[in-house]
């Protein structure tokens, strides 16, 4: 099985309202797998029909290839985006709570807990009510209950709301350590440079539907525009800019550099190289920047639920 | 997995140790006990004030019949005028004077008697009053008549209509009183119960919602479960309170009579001791006893066991689905009024109805129908219900209860994933489709 989850032809109505139409999507085994999606797209009712906490109406879902069911409820970690503990509860008797629902013993949950506490050097909260904790802390906390019991499948959803830049930084690393160690993750977020930093495969919900699916490398190729900025140092910019809008489409690009120089966003013509472009510029000055432009994933959302 | 037990013990903990609940627990019986015991301490105040009644009896007729008891005390004017004797009772603080004209024909006297006073007396002191004049005039009147008294009082009977039914079970009015006492205390705590506990349920559903801790839970186990488990640990909550309650409340009775000086004797002792005195209160309390085994025992209890645990989940299956539909108390009154009313109904039905008729027409219909049946029915079996009703009952209750839980596990399931909104009845009724 290369596929640790796969969701097919998955719908879910309430009421009269459709919340997931006939969606599908694959998510491969080790990958760190971004869930999209504007507000209100489906995201969370998909995370809680993989959760089994809502049943669809119609489609299957699998997990490491089996149908899924509630065996499977210790194979998974949620993190949900509307998160809380009991405020009035301990944070250790709750994180052992916590993890005995998700099927570990007493002891086992014990020596877990103590392992992740010192390793998020949060030891001496043990005896601590939540109510006395800053959100933040909270959210460690919920990170850890969320881990402990080593599911197969993560799901984050919003994991870094909340946290300074620090924290943040910490639970990245642990969740792509979390990745090496052998856990598949799925993350739904709306901060784009996440996505851009950590997954391997996105998934785009909008209105109900999936619109879109695939490596990230892959849509990116898919997206990309064959645009170049290029920022050169030459005699004269206008006889060089009237020279290149002849051979390709040219624009007056805006990035900064340390040199006052001209500055172009050039889209090569199908057919022409990189190299045919660049081997064009330096004959005319001296280059000094010359990048593709690859879309973002931010560009790719905005244009993608724009069109749909 | 099963994680029954686990969501139990948690509840079941977390209520145990909260502060207010043990506040409560302790504080409660002990501002019981302080109520009580300043109500028959100001009582016994009150009634240890002697209060003085001037008479001024002109007609001469009636004054011989006052007689100085434990609180009043007479004192029997003569040879002044009306004003002056208003003016001494004023004087003397007295409570009142109680005038009669100088008259000589008993009818005329009979409606010419009046009660001076500073404050308006007290509806018992002027009954009090009427009946010892009248049982004067009364005698005067029959002698003048040429009818003997004491012929009339040797002649008076008493009669005591003893109860046997056809089986041959002796009964007694006291039978009557016992199965009011039990019955009612049976159906009352289980109206109490249901009201403390309920909305105690309703509050920790409620606190799951606004901790939004919900979600994290739901992953792990099922919403019946989740729920089943909240009833079940705050019912036990409950019932662990109520026994030290019982507990608390036993011990200060004690050390009250203890300290105060209260007769020490248990009550037993004292009811063997006033029978030894009185043969006529011996009676009653053999009565009593035997009021007591004539009860259908084994039956009460029974009964009390299965129409309490099923009237108390039915409700309070209730009271979660209602925890969930909402998001904080306050949006909780609306959904209310349709538990209470019940509720309500079915005590008025059995401290009213029953009483009369315990096996009348309405007793009947309302000890069948499942939201009044656990109250009703209490009070109704120490009547003697037959058994193929208490147990039809039984089986609407169960049925019922069945039905409510599946029914208020949908709505919880659903609820307890919205936020924001203030859900209408419409609303709910379309979550059961979800």
């Amino acid at each position: 099985m290369s596929n640790l989850l796969e969701v097919n032809q998955v719908s879910k109505s309430f009421g009269n309202f459709k919340a997931l139409n006939n969606a599908s999507i694959t998510v491969p085994k080790g990958s760190i797998f971004g869930l999209l999606g504007p507000n209100g797209a489906g995201k969370t009712t998909l995370i809680r029909i993989i959760n089994q906490i809502t049943m669809p109406d119609s489609g299957t879902v699998r997990l490491d290839g089996d149908l899924l069911n509630p065996a499977h409820i210790k194979d998974i970690g949620y993190l949900p985006e509307e998160r809380g503990l009991y405020k009035t509860m301990k944070v250790g008797e709750q994180a052992l709570y916590l993890a005995q629902l998700k099927g570990l013993t007493k002891a086992e949950a014990k020596e877990r807990l103590a392992y992740w506490f010192e390793r998020l050097e949060i030891g001496d909260w043990w005896n601590k009510k939540i109510q006395e904790l800053s959100k933040g802390m909270a959210q460690k906390i919920q990170f850890v209950v969320t881990v402990l019991h080593q599911p197969k499948l993560l799901i984050f959803d919003e994991p870094f709301s909340g946290f300074d830049p620090i924290n943040a930084n910490l639970i990245k690393d642990e969740i792509l350590r979390l990745r090496e160690n052998g856990a598949t993750v799925i993350f739904s977020t709306h901060r784009m440079e996440s996505v851009e930093e950590l997954c391997d495969d996105i998934a785009l919900i909008h209105k109900s539907n999936k619109i879109l699916d695939g490596k990230l490398v892959d849509i990116k190729r898919q997206y990309k525009i064959n645009t170049f900025e290029v920022g050169i140092k030459t005699f004269d910019n206008e006889a060089l800019q009237r020279e290149l809008s002849q051979k390709f489409e040219v624009s007056v690009a805006n990035f900064k550099t340390l040199e006052d120089e001209l500055k172009l966003n050039i889209k090569l013509s199908n057919g022409s190289k990189p190299n045919d472009l660049l081997s064009f510029l330096t004959t005319k000055g001296e280059v000094s920047h010359f990048v593709e432009l690859i879309p973002s994933v931010n560009d790719i959302f905005i244009e993608t639920v724009k069109n749909n | 997995m099963n994680h029954l037990p686990l969501i139990i013990k948690r509840e079941y903990l977390t209520k145990v140790r909260n502060k207010s609940f043990i506040v409560m627990t302790i504080l409660s019986p002990i501002i019981m006990i302080a109520l009580i015991s300043l109500v028959a301490y100001l009582s016994a105040l009150n009634n240890d004030k002697v209060r003085t009644i001037a008479v001024l009896d002109q007609s001469g007729l009636v004054k011989d019949v006052f007689k100085n008891t434990e609180h009043t005390s007479y004192n029997l004017l003569s040879n002044m005028s009306l004003t002056d004797a208003k003016r001494l009772v004023k004087e003397t603080n007295a409570s009142g004077l109680l005038y009669v004209e100088e008259l000589k024909d008993v009818d005329a006297v009979s409606t010419h008697i009046k009660f001076y006073s500073e404050e308006s007396p007290s509806l018992s002191l002027i009954s009090d009053l009427e009946t010892q004049v009248e049982h004067k005039l009364t005698d005067i009147k029959l002698q003048q008549n040429g009818v003997n008294v004491g012929m009339i009082n040797a002649s008076k009977v008493q009669v005591t209509i003893s109860q046997e039914s056809f089986t041959g079970e002796k009964s007694s009015k006291m039978d009557s009183i016992m199965k009011l006492f039990f019955g009612g205390a049976a159906g009352y705590l289980l109206f109490m119960f249901i009201i403390i506990y309920g909305n105690m349920i309703m509050r920790s559903v409620i606190e799951e919602k606004t901790s939004r801790i919900i979600e994290v839970i739901i992953s792990s186990v099922k919403p019946i479960q989740l729920m089943l488990g909240k009833i079940i640990g705050t019912s036990l909550a409950g019932i662990t309170q109520f026994i030290i309650w019982i507990f608390i409340g036993g011990l200060l009775i004690t050390i009250l009579s203890v300290v105060f000086g209260v007769e020490t004797q248990t009550p037993q002792q004292e009811l063997v001791n006033q029978a030894m005195a009185n043969p006529e209160l011996g009676m009653q309390v053999q009565d009593v006893v035997t009021a007591f085994y004539n009860l259908p025992l084994t039956n009460l209890v029974i009964a009390f066991i299965l129409f309490f645990v099923s009237g108390y989940l039915l409700y309070s299956s209730f009271y979660a689905a209602i925890g969930a539909a909402v998001d904080n108390e306050t949006d909780t009154q609306q959904f209310m009024l349709p538990i209470i009313m019940p509720l309500m109904l079915a005590v008025y039905i059995g401290f009213f109805t029953v009483i009369e008729d315990p096996h009348g027409t309405v007793s009947l219909v309302f000890s069948f129908l499942p939201l009044t049946s656990p109250v009703v029915m209490l009070m109704r079996i120490p009547f003697g219900v037959p058994l193929w009703q208490q147990l039809l009952s039984l089986a609407i209750l169960i049925g019922t209860f069945m039905f409510t839980v599946w029914f208020a596990a949908k709505i919880y399931r659903v609820g307890i994933l919205m936020y924001g909104k203030k859900p209408s009845y419409k609303e709910l009724m379309k979550w059961i489709k979800y």
